[in-house]
């Protein structure tokens, strides 16, 4: 048991390091909001996702439609559904795995990728988990008590935001070098943002899906007559037609073998 | 300012579909999370939904009015050097959002 926890705690120190001042900079965020410094605890403990809450932020604050938050939550979110193919759930014991997928985080996910954890009890896991998020709440509450404190406002405190997707963006191009999917995604926020600006962001990233399947099923009619079709059902929609060609991105796509510099896969 | 309900309605709302995309897999069947087009799709979409966020968080700069959009400018700069530079994700965030906000604090604009 302590052994465990132990281990998690060294397993997440790293991590920690980066979400309890990530947490400060969104407590401050939720005072400079207008909001009351509690609600930085209920949001980091309750939706315990770290880039939908600083989004949520905004999207509060404009009393934006639930339905539209729905939406935003399931599209910004839709990575995690991805996690599930390696995160060592089996090896959570059976209640523990309620709090095990509630808290399945990037975090999370990063520190058990690539087999790493095959060897890890479920307390390891859990206690791993319990930590990450602990660093996050403690880290908003902080904050947004430092921040109703402060008697002046910090201008510019909301590039964090920024910052975060752009490291985030980073590392998951290091992962794959692969060019036509950022710039797919770049041309869909552009379609998107010509076509439906009060609604840029699930717009975007249902036309940068569209356009993804569009590029497997064209990927598979040239290369390989796959028999194993299931899944195999792109929706090919004008809009996704326009999006999804851009000359350069074409003439990288036929089956490119990824780039000769590029690290071995973690899955 | 939104009332406690709106907020507390979208808190649940934010909460209970968050859970339900990181729950949801384990309860798929197995072929189905093996299906070619999933395991492509797994694959491909984190950079491009980053990237998305990233343009997102950026909608309201306007290229226009050169001289505002400055720290904003070097900022982004900042934080890509350093990623680059360290892959360390706290030095860039945090180092990217000081700078961020003591040019936002002292710009002339």
């Amino acid at each position: 048991m302590s052994r465990d926890f132990a281990a998690a705690a060294n397993d997440t120190a790293s991590v920690g390091l980066s979400l309890f001042p990530l947490g400060i900079s969104f407590g401050v965020l939720v005072v400079h909001t207008g909001l009351a410094w509690w609600w930085a605890p209920v949001f980091t403990a309750v939706i315990y996702a770290g880039s939908l809450e600083f989004l949520l932020l905004g999207l509060a604050a404009a009393v934006t439609p639930l339905g539209q938050i729905a939406v935003t939550a399931l599209l910004v979110n839709l990575r995690h559904v991805f996690y599930a193919l390696s995160f060592p759930l089996d090896q959570v014991r059976p209640l523990g795995r309620v709090y095990a997928t509630f808290a399945l985080t990037d975090e999370a996910y990063a520190l058990t990728t690539g087999g790493r954890a095959r060897s890890w009890s479920s307390a390891r896991i859990l206690w791993m988990q319990v930590l990450c998020q602990g660093y996050w709440v403690s880290g908003a509450t902080v904050g947004a008590l430092a921040g109703s404190l402060i008697p002046f406002t910090l201008r510019g405190l909301d590039f964090a935001l920024t910052a975060l997707f752009v490291v985030l963006t980073i590392d998951a191009w290091r992962a794959r070098r692969d060019l036509p999917a950022p710039l797919l995604a770049v041309a869909s926020f552009a379609l998107a943002a010509l076509l439906a600006p009060g609604q840029v962001l699930p717009i975007a990233m249902a036309v940068f899906t569209a356009s993804l399947l569009t590029r497997y099923a064209l990927r598979h009619r040239t290369a390989a007559p796959v028999p194993d079709g299931h899944g195999d059902r792109p929706v090919l929609t004008p809009a996704t037609r326009a999006a999804t060609p851009t000359p350069r991105a074409a003439r990288v796509t036929p089956t490119a073998p990824t780039a000769p510099t590029a690290p071995t896969q973690e899955r | 300012m939104s009332s406690p309900l709106y907020l507390a309605a979208a808190v649940a709302v934010s909460a209970v579909i968050t859970w339900g995309l990181r729950a949801l897999p384990f309860v798929v069947s197995t072929p189905l999370r093996r299906s070619a087009v999933l395991q492509y799709l797994a694959g491909q979409m984190p950079v491009g939904i980053m990237l998305i966020l990233t343009l997102y968080t950026l909608r309201d700069v306007r290229l226009t009015a050169l001289p505002a959009v400055a720290p904003t400018a070097l900022a982004l700069a900042a934080a890509i050097g350093l990623h680059l530079k360290t892959r360390n994700a706290v030095v860039s965030v945090l180092g990217a959002t000081a700078l961020h906000v003591a040019l936002s604090t002292f710009w002339p604009s």
